[in-house]
């Protein structure tokens, strides 16, 4: 079935058309006759987004968020394919449970699930999981994460770099040295002395950060660093790539725009781990990211369940929804003040992330013949985010109220319409499921 | 006057100054009474939501309310359902279904009040949380202080307090640096470094790792509680380094000023932070009477968060 999206603007460039057919991309320009029309009215045209820090909390808490209502939040936010965190109960340490988690992404079909495999045996630090066994299996696992807790042992670490070079993995590691931040709450600094939340202090990201771009140098393996927070991490970072080591690196979208001052009401829904950093902290982050220091964007989505947010801020689970909301932030944070362009803001959240993390069919140049993942965004439309109207299980967005620019007019996955208008197409189950796209002036 | 009591930071000058003047007046109003009763929260509820055991704070609270003849109901941790797992939330629409005026609350976690007070419609006044604050304690001590040093009147401008001990974990320093430095006195933070919160130079305070050169010039000395878990995070090496180093002896304090007065919050660690002999010096130890004065402070607390009435004195006539 072929299908005309007319009137799109590739990369934010001329109007033309594309046609898509038999899940690619057909023809560029004028069409000849198609099954069906959608016409774009000069919406931006992007290769479909790509997250490589998802958590979509199956198995183990589906009161939060499931495999299904995950990818629609994605499609919604105008994802083609997300990389789910491990982070599970059980952890996604095992060739089953990663095969489990990708079998759930096919089954809900509206982006691609890719699992991410723990480096270490229930993510406990100890010993190394059969990370061949999941690079073998159906789910094709290649990057590896303890995500939520630090590889902090330097041996470990170093052997775990160094074995997926076997089947060209990569470890993603959550930064974060254990014995320094014991019980900590929020970025160490000003707020936290006055708000007296224990503080989780920079140097706990970059002393890791650190070690990690010297021993990856030294076995001459590949290492991405999940949610960069600190200005000191980017210039860690920065010194890495000069050197010419294989380091890459993600910033959320948060981080990208809330600093610290966030948690003066208490209220846990801005508690993330790692934690709110500072305005300089954010301003590196941007300019880490605008001269691609930092590769990517990865929205770091964590659903909680009310219960784990609605309570004390020492007693609530860190963590901030992302996928509905990722593409505005970039767009205001980056490409409203001119940081980055359309071709900038496809390279940091599409082509990167499937390059980093080895999916083929995604991130292509849209071309004749790349794999119609594609998004249609409008960026002269704002909403407003309202929690009730996310198509996640969970509530805890950061954004509530907040009026943010760019609306996602559609998203196909390999030809396919996933999610358009705001509403997800083409799982029975979650038709109709209304975004948060409501649209203001 | 404010709606919740959550920081020191909540008080502007004029409201403090206003709560210190209605401790006095409730003060005076029951002095040399038999009957030590006033009855102007007749018929308001008071619901002391204790999470830590505080037996100091909570039936100082308990006898301020009840001297204004308010009804005071006790939750505490033990042997109800907080201690079955109930959430704060759950706890606090519990308390808006028995319609409390007011909530005090003391809690493990710093912030819990603030989110309370976002749960009930009642007043919340925070009696501690974690680390973060105890604005009673800051009014206590404010008073105590100003009727020492001040004749009972006015604020405390040009006062030098030193403030001794762990800063980091605590919420009285928190709300005295704050109180303080709204009723114009000068404060200097003195603790080995490990126990001053990164950031500490972004308050209104001077800072100082060495209580020998800090503390001659000081009206008053404040010692703060020092729990001894803490050398197991090697805050400090041993107790008896931290007594040597920071504690108040009679050597030191026989360098302060004649008319000092030293303060302590309670409980005290006897030998630690402060010598047994200090503590109980007749002439510059406050310790007891900040107990009697905390009762006075939260009567006004409550008399003026509650809009008691038609002011202390109508109380008398009845």
């Amino acid at each position: 079935m072929s299908l005309l999206l007319a009137n799109v603007r590739p990369y934010g460039g001329e109007l033309t058309d594309f046609v898509v057919d038999d899940g690619v991309i057909a023809k560029i320009g004028a069409a000849g006759r198609v099954d069906e029309l959608l016409d774009a009215q000069g919406a931006v045209l992007l290769p479909g987004l790509v997250d490589l820090h998802t958590h979509l909390r199956e198995p183990g808490r589906e009161d939060a968020e499931t495999v299904a209502t995950g990818s629609a939040a994605a499609a919604l936010g105008g994802y083609t394919a997300v990389f789910a965190m491990p982070n599970t109960d059980p952890a996604a340490d095992s060739a089953g449970v990663v095969e489990q988690v990708h079998r759930l992404g096919q089954a809900s079909g509206l982006v691609d699930v890719q699992p991410i495999g723990a480096v270490t045996v229930g993510r406990a630090g100890q010993q190394l999981a059969e990370l061949g066994a999941m690079a073998d299996s159906a789910a094709r696992v290649r990057v590896f994460s303890d995500d939520g807790a630090c590889v902090s042992d330097p041996a470990l670490m170093r052997r775990a770099l160094e074995y997926v070079k076997a089947f060209g993995g990569v470890i993603a590691q959550h930064a974060e040295d254990p014995r320094l931040t014991v019980g900590a709450q929020m970025n160490e600094g000003n707020v936290s002395g006055r708000l007296g939340l224990a503080g989780w202090p920079a140097v706990a990201e970059e002393s890791i950060i650190a070690r990690d771009v010297l021993l990856a140098a030294h076995v001459g393996s590949r290492l991405h660093v999940c949610h960069v927070s600190t200005a000191g991490s980017v210039e860690l970072i920065r010194w890495a790539k000069s050197k010419g080591w294989a380091i890459t690196a993600e910033v959320t979208p948060h981080h990208l725009l809330l600093t610290d001052e966030c948690a003066d009401g208490y209220d846990p829904v801005f508690k993330v781990n790692p934690p709110l950093r500072t305005q300089t902290d954010v301003d590196a982050l941007r300019a880490g990211l605008a001269d691609g220091t930092i590769d990517c964007v990865a929205t770091d989505h964590a659903p909680h369940a009310v219960e784990d947010k609605e309570t004390e801020w020492g007693a609530a689970l860190p963590g901030m929804l992302g996928l509905q909301t990722a593409l505005s932030i970039v767009i205001e944070t980056m490409l409203v003040p001119g940081r980055l362009d359309w071709r900038g803001v496809a390279e940091r959240m599409s082509v990167a992330p499937a390059r980093i993390g080895g999916l083929a069919g995604h991130g292509r140049e849209l071309e004749v013949g790349a794999p119609a993942n594609l998004v249609l965004v409008d960026p002269d439309s704002r909403w407003t985010v309202s929690p009730a109207g996310l198509a996640s299980r969970s509530r805890n967005t950061p954004f509530a109220g907040r009026s943010l620019p760019g609306r996602v007019v559609a998203t196909l996955l390999r030809g396919r319409i996933t999610a358009r208008g705001g509403a997800v197409v083409g799982d029975a189950a979650l038709e109709g499921a209304e975004s948060d796209a409501a649209v203001s002036a | 006057m404010i709606k919740h009591l959550l920081s020191a930071a909540d008080l502007e000058r004029a409201a403090a100054i206003s709560i210190l003047d209605t401790a006095e007046q409730l003060d005076r109003a029951l002095a040399g009474r038999e009957v030590k009763k006033l009855p102007p929260l007749r018929g308001r509820t008071v619901v002391n939501l204790f999470y830590e055991d505080s037996t100091r704070t909570r039936t100082s609270f308990e006898l301020a309310a009840k001297r204004l003849s308010a009804d005071v109901v006790n939750f505490s941790a033990k042997g109800s359902s907080v201690s079955k797992g109930e959430s704060l939330k759950d706890t606090a629409l519990t308390l808006e279904a028995m319609d409390a005026d007011a909530v005090v609350v003391r809690h493990s976690y710093s912030g819990a009040a603030h989110r309370l007070s976002e749960w009930v419609r009642g007043s919340v006044i925070n009696a501690g949380d974690g680390t973060h604050e105890h604005p009673t304690q800051a009014l206590l001590d404010a008073f105590t202080m100003r009727r020492r040093l001040r004749d009972g009147v006015g604020d405390l401008a040009g006062l030098h307090v030193a403030i001794v001990g762990d800063v980091l974990h605590s919420r009285v320093a928190r709300s005295n640096v704050l109180l303080l430095a709204t009723l114009g006195a000068s404060v200097v933070l003195v603790a080995p470094p490990t126990l001053l919160p990164v950031g500490v130079e972004s308050w209104p305070v001077d800072v100082s790792y060495d209580p020998d050169a800090a503390l001659p010039g000081c009206d008053v000395v404040m010692m703060l509680r020092v729990q001894r878990e803490r050398m197991g995070a090697s805050f400090f090496p041993s107790a008896r380094e931290y007594s040597r180093r920071y504690g108040l002896d009679q050597t030191r304090m026989s360098r302060l000023p004649d008319h000092a007065i030293v303060m302590h919050p309670g409980p005290m660690n006897r030998g630690m932070e402060i010598a047994a002999e200090v503590a109980d010096d007749p002439k510059r130890s406050t310790i007891v009477e900040q107990v009697t004065n905390g009762v006075s402070v939260r009567m006004a607390v409550l008399y003026l968060m509650l809009g008691g009435a038609a002011g202390v004195d109508s109380g008398e006539s009845e």
